[in-house]
């Protein structure tokens, strides 16, 4: 198939929150820009991450750049983008046998990063957190925060196109023309209709995260991005009303991110070697539950809904043993030091952090453009997009209760999702000139989230699609094998104890009656 | 019964068979215990059977993991038989299958609830979501969906406006390429029409009445002038089924096929309801609604339980028992982070080394999940076995899914194993003679 050729100013590879933050730092700007995603947005490490705006408190010993820098987003995005965020404050803990030098010099690091850190009374705290473990030594109050990192990429992505700026979802980088020390075009392929694009754009910065190295090498410059795989547990239900930190060094499963009705605990840190199938394994899951039960011993006997795995792109020397220590601060690369003058690399860092990537990255490419324009994103609030509330749990059952028009079908009954909602989103992508499948729906609302993970929820909203006018070509087994196979990657590392009866049924429906193995 | 906990005084009620659990295996094996004169005691939460299709598997799918589907059951038995010596079928002869089909088919027909059997076929005919699905014996109801399936003829498929998870465009859309002449129809269901969500209870319900069903058979007229076939969700009564098809299918002309969908549906709750209401006139003492809370062996005689909802309500001494309380969902089955345990002897469980080796690492891998072959090892009389590989009790046996070595999810054997394996363990224990049985 010949190439369709699409010209633009910049190109943005990567939809995850650097990348949907570098295209709305663009935007603002004024500046042209397409940005190219493989899967769709926060398919990779920003939607599998703990969802925790960080305070900075965790880094202060090994990491005091990232420590300053994440206070300092942390405390600004609750002003810019405070629909994304639930302000639920946090805590660092420490129980019996945890480094007393360490419990004592947390504080004096805090200041010194510009962390706000206050102690206080275990017993006071023991009252209010009541999953908190008994032999809790000594507690730390700080400014940690939850963050909804799929809403918050989708509106960054959303005020982008508002203002001009393209995208194409499913779409993947498959090669580079360089000539003359420059990329001449970006060779692109989207996986959905087959359709070769050739983007000819003065600048490419490369946004890619964990596969910045893989794309950067495409054009001959090298990074070493080393690959960190984290995996995290969904517990079913609200373990603490703040963020619970281990006061300790950072190290595994030492934190617990309580949102909405649900807690999500991790992570693990293992090094990977590649990016091909990266998924939760069920001795994580069992390390992970181990770990933070000596912080909050109830998350030995609770039901967990669902495990996901994320890769940190960690860039540094490979000399490092323990990827903890690898700084988690971001890098950028003018890949002109490596001849290839229009390509910029900007990867690490944190979700945190997003936003200063993207304005570090802006600043460099408007320098080499010749641009002058101030970055906004500082100053300017992330509008909060109506089409992208409906990650947030409970507000489609609040909106349903208080009112609904009749016909309105509870599709989702676990999270309560009507199918007034599933019409918006499917608009929503619609307007982005996309098919709407179970899939990116439910990357864009709560269903297949709640304890049905997807069975019944899953044939429900495939049968109500397949009755829409518009989705005359709607293949809804085939659609509904591919939702079921994508949840159980992370269904299978917490069977255990009640989740195999919910298994079970699932089974019984789905292989027993309808015989999907069998299609 | 009586709500009142019982004091240690209070006589427990004897009994020479104790069934436990209310599922498939559990109804079927206190009819046969009841039909060889047994007293017979049923205990168990019986809220499971909803999730019935109605459909009775035989046997679909063998090898699974080839995918070999079979016309011929008694064909596919024989294979398995021969290729998975310990498959719970291996140890029931044909002639105890069929025996058990008919006898659980005729107690349902007694019931208002007849079956067609598919002899030496197996059956093919639509899901809900537009697949096929090979079963055996058929309630009335769905007679008429493998007729049509392969006709391909001018068939209309229904679907009501507000029932969830029923498309009749879904279906057609699936089918489209092999059935040129099926078409989809919503109706708007007579009495529901300012209602946004139907459930199919009411719906069947209604049904069961002549002159709602005269005002629904206006409805779809219009629709059937050039079909032979209507498919449709499964709502053509609950009690009266018979009576409610004959009706609408002379009043139509055409043959009506009830299609087997999402849970919980009509077909599991008519099961549920015939087995409750009809049991009881076979001499079955039923205790549904309350478990058995605690269970032991009284020497080599015989068993004594303790039964209510949480405390006690009642205690049982029975002769010989029949396990029947499922896997996971029915509660037969237990696990933690390690290993699955069995929930009320504590027999021991033939199951996967560790939690890696439970499942795939696809959901749909068509070989099965290895968890779904672990369960209660039995011998050849289904008496579980104990660690040193001995029947853990002479009058002990196991029924239904509870039993290992097999994956009725991907065979496609749910009913006919439970039902079979029920028959064999009532069986041996009257031809054992234990105590001078019946």
């Amino acid at each position: 198939m010949s190439e369709k050729i699409v010209k633009t100013r910049v190109l943005v590879i990567g939809g995850g929150a650097t990348g949907t933050g570098v295209a709305r730092d663009l935007a603002l700007r004024g500046i042209d820009c397409l940005l190219v995603e493989r899967h769709d947005i926060t398919s990779g490490a920003s939607g599998a991450n703990h969802g925790l705006l960080h305070s900075g408190a965790r880094y202060v010993s090994s990491d005091p750049v990232s420590a300053s820098e994440c206070a300092r987003e942390g405390r600004l995005l609750k002003k810019l983008a405070a629909h994304c965020i639930e302000d639920t404050g946090g805590l660092f803990v420490a129980v019996k046998g945890d480094d007393e030098n360490y419990i004592a010099d947390f504080p004096g690091l805090c200041r010194k990063c510009g962390v706000n850190c206050r102690q206080v009374d275990v017993a006071e705290v023991l009252e209010r957190e009541t999953a908190l473990s008994p032999d809790t030594i000594a507690v730390y109050a700080v400014e940690d925060a939850a963050v909804d990192p799929f809403r918050l990429c989708l509106e960054n992505m959303a005020h982008a196109l508002d203002l001009g700026a393209g995208l194409q979802r499913h779409s993947e980088v498959t090669g580079f023309t360089v000539r003359n020390g420059r990329i001449a075009a970006t060779h692109v392929q989207n996986h959905l209709t087959g359709e070769a694009l050739r983007v000819e754009a003065d600048l490419v910065i490369n946004a890619s995260g964990a596969w910045a190295g893989q794309i950067a090498a495409m054009t001959g410059a090298e990074i070493h991005v080393l690959y960190s795989k984290g995996s995290l547990l969904i517990a079913d239900h609200r373990l603490a009303q703040r963020v619970i930190n281990r006061l300790r060094p950072s190290s595994d499963a030492d934190i617990l991110v309580p949102g909405g009705t649900v807690s999500i605990l991790g992570t693990t840190s293992i090094r990977i070697q590649t990016l091909d199938d990266i998924r939760p394994t069920i001795e994580e899951s069992d390390f992970i539950v181990d770990t933070a039960a000596q912080m909050l011993p109830e998350l030995q006997k609770t039901r967990y809904i669902r495990a996901y795995a994320g890769v940190r792109p960690l860039v540094g020397s490979q000399k490092g043993e323990n990827d903890r220590s690898v700084s988690r601060n971001f890098s950028l690369f003018d890949h002109a030091e490596s001849g290839v003058e229009n390509f910029i690399t900007i990867t690490g860092g944190k979700l945190t952090t997003y936003r200063l990537m993207a304005e570090k990255a802006v600043d460099l490419a408007c320098d080499k453009l010749g641009i002058d324009a101030p970055c906004l994103t500082a100053v300017q609030p992330l509008p909060a997009c109506e089409d992208f509330q409906w990650t947030e749990p409970g507000l489609a059952a609040k909106q349903w209760i208080q009112d609904h028009e009749a016909g309105d079908l509870m599709l989702c009954e676990c999270e309560m999702v009507p199918s007034s909602v599933i019409s918006r989103v499917m608009a929503s992508i619609r307007k982005q000139n996309e098919k709407p499948d179970l899939r990116s729906i439910g990357l864009r609302s709560r269903i297949g989230k709640g304890s049905c993970q997807g069975a019944f929820c899953g044939v429900r909203i495939s049968a109500y699609m397949s009755d829409l006018p518009e989705m005359q070509d709607y293949d809804a087994v085939t659609d509904l094998r591919r939702f079921l196979e994508g949840r159980w990657k992370g269904i299978r590392p917490v069977l255990w104890d009640a989740s195999l009866a919910q298994e079970e049924l699932q089974e019984a429906l789905h292989c027993g009656l309808f015989g999907l193995e069998l299609e | 019964m009586s709500n009142q906990n019982p004091t240690e005084t209070d006589k427990p009620l004897e009994c020479d068979m104790m069934v436990i659990g209310a599922g498939m295996a559990g109804m079927a094996a206190a009819l046969f215990a009841a039909h060889r004169g047994l007293t017979t005691v049923l205990v168990g939460e019986s809220s499971e059977v909803i999730f019935a299709s109605g459909l009775l598997d035989l046997l679909g799918v063998h090898p699974v993991a080839a995918q070999k589907a079979w016309d011929d059951p008694w064909a596919a038995l024989a294979s398995l038989r021969r290729d998975e010596p310990e498959h719970p079928y291996a140890r029931i002869p044909d002639e105890d299958i069929h025996s058990a089909f008919g006898q659980v088919t005729d107690f349902l027909a007694e019931a208002g609830l007849p079956y067609t059997l598919g002899g030496d076929r197996n059956r093919r005919l639509l899901t809900s979501l537009g697949t096929e699905k090979i079963s055996y014996a058929l309630p009335r109801t769905m007679d008429a969906g493998p007729e049509a399936l392969a006709d391909r003829g001018a068939c209309l498929i229904m679907d009501i406006r507000g029932l969830k998870g029923f498309s009749a465009r879904q279906i057609a859309f699936a089918r489209k390429a092999d059935w040129p002449g099926i078409r989809p129809v919503r109706i708007a269901f007579p009495g529901t029409e300012k209602q946004a969500e139907v459930y199919t209870e009411p719906l069947a319900r209604a049904l069961e009445v002549e002159a709602q069903r005269e005002t629904f058979a206006a409805v779809l007229d219009p629709h059937v002038r050039d079909v032979d076939f209507v498919g449709m969700p499964a709502v053509l009564g609950i009690y009266r089924c018979s009576e409610v098809m004959a009706h609408l299918e002379a009043r139509l002309g055409v043959r009506l096929f009830e299609i087997p969908s999402f849970p919980p549906c009509i077909p599991g709750l008519r099961l549920k309801e015939a087995f409750e209401q009809y049991l009881p006139r076979r001499g079955v003492r039923m205790i549904t609604g309350r478990r058995v809370l605690s269970a032991r062996f009284e020497g080599r005689e015989g068993f004594f339980f303790e039964v209510g909802a949480s405390d006690v309500q009642l205690r049982v001494r029975s002769r010989a028992t029949v396990l029947a309380s499922g896997r996971f969902l029915g509660g037969g089955l237990r696990s933690d982070r390690q290993r699955v345990r069995e929930t009320l002897f504590g027999l021991p469980v033939h199951q996967p080394t560790g939690r890696a080796e439970w499942h795939r690492r696809r959901f749909l891998n068509p070989a099965g999940h290895p968890l779904n072959r672990a369960g209660l090892a039995v011998d050849d009389g289904f008496r579980p076995l104990d660690t040193n590989g001995r029947a853990a009790h002479p009058a002990l046996f196991a029924a239904g899914t509870i039993l290992s070595h097999q994956d009725w999810m991907r065979s496609k054997c749910g009913s006919g194993l439970a039902m079979a394996s029920a028959y064999a363990a009532v069986k041996a224990f009257c031809e054992a003679g234990i105590g001078g049985a019946g």
